[in-house]
């Protein structure tokens, strides 16, 4: 009877054994599997910074870049653009862009004007409720979807709207503030957008 | 009802009750005693018999690393080169998944021959296993145009070349050989139509018949049960109170865990080739390959990849001699001897009339379209061996000096035609492919007498531990 | 049965008996020296990457050479400014094929195709040929439409014809070479009456360039050595995968072997 269930046992634990080390080899194989669906080095060379050369942007116009097949708008605000902004203090849902802070304002733009120098604007240009690009009404004036409009952003898909500094209406379906993509400015003259000073 | 009838699954810890729910709905139980805890196989396999289920952990190896190259190769001509190197580059482990899925080629070949040779060896295609060698058979064309439209995918020098020369042996087909060719490039010559078309074949349609014609294979040796290295039914002996075969073991636990030890040496060796020799001399990844394919500048020497030699070195060697002086009267003597042999005269009538066409044929039709003939031929000819061997024993243990020397000479035959398919064509090399030729051939052919006239041991009643 | 192996073998030699060319030199390449990988990237971008693109290979994977992305930029991206770029060269090989009369091949994989030996024999194998459409020829590849882009390096070489009676001859001075040599054998009809079927063709250098034969050699080592790495850039990681996989599957083995055994006490 012992030596039945020694022999057991030994079995046992062989079976146990082997079925970890074979389990774990299993995951090990599995791994570069799952890598491989990971951007290559094209996506990632692909998805490099773009440098955008804002010596002709004069103010009151916005130019558009791609990264990393995204829009980039480069906004050159007016005085007047930005003393619109302080007052749309009261309309807009997260004045101060506390909502998922690391994810859509970097330090840099956590202040009134959500850039790093107040005369540029850097969003990415995607609404952040389904995705569509919003069109520009940056002049104030009255509006079919707001009758005290102050110039901004509206989206065509479902209404939201985006103040001058990009932040979204209260009540409309867009959740969050337009993004601001890593940058810095290499010189007065250019920008260089998806890598911030720190490198990220 | 069944479902009340059926008692619950045991033995499964905490899962029992699942798989009873699962159970009571799905033949789960049923299958996992008719096919694994309770499907008697002989004792005595050897060595030969790992490479069944290897071969069938190539086909998931191919298959895997197959979807995930897919993910990033394109099926474009003037793509296609740069994106395989797109994978070995730039892909997060993309060249393991490349290797893997060239090095699997190959062992699928060495595993299959392998596996095919056991069955050469020991009778395992005798009756009645006569189905299950035709679904093999049919694995093993599927194999082969699966290798051939994967081929083409990588489009090197060789890819293009191979499959241009390949298509254009249907162009040698009488009256409807040049309309089929176009039809199957899709094009005047190989191109992007025709890349696409074999990408949708390789990817798609070929694994799916495999798949189907490998179930069907496992289920019809299931049915009947494996043959062994005795060659001795083992069903015959069976055990008087639980009806068992005596020389039976359970397939789980005992094969389960020695396949898997098979498995391991198996990727041992497989890793072996993939980390440290990918190329493995030039044979498994052609250098030529590594060219990208160009329609205007063929290669000095175009030769299919190794497992295609040997029936390309058949192909070659049907010279307008070959035909001349060793197929027609080879034709007049295999006649003369089938009339001899049987008695009834309408088979006596109808091999005469067959070698008078077959006569015409060979002094008017073209050497090079009954080069396309004996290479199928050569290929089809295995579909018969279970009605060519006419032994009274099934395994080469019990068979006499006369079938132990035509298996040897029909294995260095094949060796030597596949090394010979390797190299550029001369007058001895030729010379040489032909005798292979015969020899392979007359292995057949004669078959039918030398394997009854053969002076056979007796079986033995039970299987044996050799 | 006999005659049938004795037939076989004389089919065999006959078979054998191979085609005469270029006796390839042996590359002295070792893929772990990055010293000579780097000096052989730098040669590659330098004097090859004009005429030949190498179009499946980024710049950034030049940073596993034990290069920095400013030495990169600084040193060897010519023709772009950005270190993600594909080797690419300028010219299509449309016009390519209409300035030069053929297109120059893609060197990404070349080494793959052609191999290590080949390439290092080849650089070093071109002399001077007045009916040649570009003034040069190469021993190792007749008539190509290359020049030697690096002859103001190794210098200018001519061919040198020496008539053997014997291989055995012709063979020993050929392998006393230091460049690329080949023998050509005549039939006894072209050869004549002296008999001296064995025509050993070597190259000798007329006009020295600005290296040593020595330091040309070495130059084009560690460009056949780039050349190399650059169309497998992977391997190094391959092999050292591979030594890990090794190891745990042979852990594998032993486990399963002993649990096949231990089973298989059941079995008689």
């Amino acid at each position: 009877m012992s030596d039945q269930s020694r022999v057991n046992r030994r079995r046992r634990s062989l079976v146990i054994a082997s079925a970890c080390a074979g389990g774990a080899s299993a995951v090990a194989t599995a791994l570069p599997f799952t890598a491989s669906m990971l951007p290559s080095e094209r996506a990632v060379a692909l998805g490099a910074p773009v440098e955008a050369d804002i010596s002709r942007l004069n103010p009151g116009e916005k130019m558009t870049v791609e990264w990393r097949g995204q829009p980039v708008w480069i906004l050159h605000r007016t005085k007047e653009m930005l003393e619109e902004i302080k007052r749309t203090d009261g309309k807009v849902a997260d004045p101060k862009s506390e909502r998922k802070k690391g994810e859509l304002t970097p330090e840099y733009a956590r202040n009134e004007y959500r850039s790093i120098k107040p005369e540029y604007l850097v969003v990415v240009g995607i609404c952040s409720h389904l995705g569509c690009a919003p069109q520009d009404r940056l002049k104030p004036g009255p509006e079919a979807f707001e009758s005290e409009w102050t110039g901004g952003f509206y989206c065509p898909c479902h209404g939201s709207l985006f103040d001058l500094a990009g932040r979204v209406y209260k009540n409309k379906p867009a959740p969050d503030n337009l993004k601001v993509p890593p940058y810095t400015y290499l010189s007065d003259t250019r920008v260089l957008i998806g890598e911030d000073k720190k490198g990220a | 009802m069944a479902a009340a009838e059926k008692q619950a699954v045991t033995g499964a810890g905490p899962f029992n009750g699942l798989l009873t729910w699962i159970d009571q709905r799905f033949p789960l139980m049923q299958m996992w005693r008719s096919h694994l805890s309770e499907y008697y196989a002989p004792k005595n396999f050897n060595f030969w018999y790992y490479f069944g289920s290897l071969a069938l952990f190539v086909l998931v190896i191919q298959i895997v690393t197959g979807i995930f190259l897919t993910m990033n190769y394109k099926p474009d001509a003037a793509q296609a080169f740069a994106s395989v190197e797109y994978i070995m580059r730039e892909v997060p482990w993309g060249w393991w998944i490349r290797y893997m899925h060239s090095t699997g080629a190959s062992f699928f070949f060495i595993c299959v021959y392998l596996h095919m040779f056991r069955a050469m060896l020991y009778g395992s295609y005798r009756k009645p296993r006569e189905l299950l060698w035709i679904f093999g058979m049919l694995i093993f064309l599927c194999l082969m145009a699966e290798a051939f439209f994967g081929y083409l995918l990588p489009w090197g020098q060789m890819s293009y070349w191979g499959a241009q020369v390949i298509v254009n042996l249907f162009d040698a087909i009488p009256v409807i050989g040049p309309d089929l060719a176009i039809w199957i490039r899709g094009d005047f010559v190989v191109s992007d139509a025709t890349l696409n078309r074999f990408f949708a074949y390789h990817v798609i349609a070929v694994p799916l018949a495999l798949l189907a014609l490998v179930v069907a294979h496992l289920l019809a040796l299931h049915e009947v049960g494996s043959s062994n290295p005795d060659g001795v039914e083992i069903k015959n002996a069976k055990d008087a109170k639980t009806g068992r075969p005596l020389d039976g073991i359970p397939f789980h636990p005992y094969y389960t865990v020695k396949d898997t030890f098979g498995v391991v040496v198996f990727l041992i060796i497989f890793s072996i080739v993939v980390f440290f020799a990918p190329e493995a001399g030039g044979y498994f990844l052609e250098h030529n390959n590594f060219i990208p394919a160009d329609p205007l500048k063929t290669p000095e020497h175009i030769a299919p990849v190794w497992y295609f030699t040997p029936y390309y070195s058949i192909l070659r060697a049907t010279t307008d001699e070959f035909v001349l002086w060793a197929l027609a009267p080879g034709v007049v003597a295999f006649a003369l001897l089938i009339v001899r042999s049987v008695k009834s005269s309408a088979t006596r009538i109808t091999v005469g009339v067959t070698a008078i066409v077959l006569l015409l044929g060979l002094l008017t039709l073209d050497a090079k379209v009954w080069g396309v003939v004996l290479m199928g031929a050569s290929v089809m000819i295995f579909f018969f061996m279970p009605w060519l061997d006419r032994s009274p024993v099934r395994s080469i243990r019990y068979k006499g000096p006369i079938t132990k020397t035509a298996l040897t000479l029909f294995v260095i035959v094949f060796f030597a035609l596949g090394y010979l398919g390797t190299e550029s064509v001369t007058e001895g090399r030729t010379l040489a492919a032909q005798v292979g030729t015969a020899v392979y051939f007359l292995f057949f052919f004669l078959m039918p007498w030398y394997s009854k006239m053969d002076k056979s041991l007796p079986e033995p009643e039970r299987v044996t531990w050799k | 049965m006999k005659a049938l192996v004795v037939f076989l073998a004389m089919a065999a030699q006959l078979a054998l008996a191979a085609e005469e060319s270029v006796r390839l030199d042996s590359a002295p390449i070792d893929p772990r020296d990055v010293a000579s990988l780097q000096s052989g990237a730098r040669s590659f971008v330098n004097y090859c990457l004009n005429c030949h693109a190498a179009g499946m290979m980024r710049y950034h994977k030049l940073l596993d050479l034990g290069l920095t992305e400013q030495q990169v930029k600084e040193n060897l991206l010519f023709t772009t400014d950005k270190i993600g770029e594909l080797m690419n060269v300028a010219m299509t090989r449309k016009d390519a094929k209409e300035w030069l009369g053929t297109a120059p091949p893609d060197l990404s994989v070349i080494a793959r195709a052609r191999g290590p030996d080949w390439l290092y024999t080849y650089m070093r194998s071109f002399y001077r040929d007045p009916e040649s459409a570009t003034g040069w020829n190469n021993m190792v590849f007749e008539r190509v439409a290359m020049p030697h882009v690096l002859w103001t390096l190794s210098g200018q070489q001519v061919q040198e014809e020496r008539k053997f009676k014997n291989m055995e001859q012709a063979e020993a001075v050929g392998r006393q070479q230091k460049n690329a040599w080949k023998i050509d054998v005549l039939t006894p009809e072209q050869a004549g009456k002296d008999g001296e079927r064995f025509i050993l063709k070597t190259i000798r250098t007329e006009t020295a360039g600005s290296l040593s034969q020595i330091d040309y050699d070495i130059m084009v080592r560690d460009l056949v050595n780039f050349m190399t790495w650059m169309s497998e850039p992977n391997q190094i990681t391959r092999k050292q995968v591979g030594y890990v996989v090794m190891l745990v599957l042979l852990v594998l083995l032993v486990l399963t072997y002993l649990l096949y055994k231990e089973f298989w006490k059941d079995v008689h």
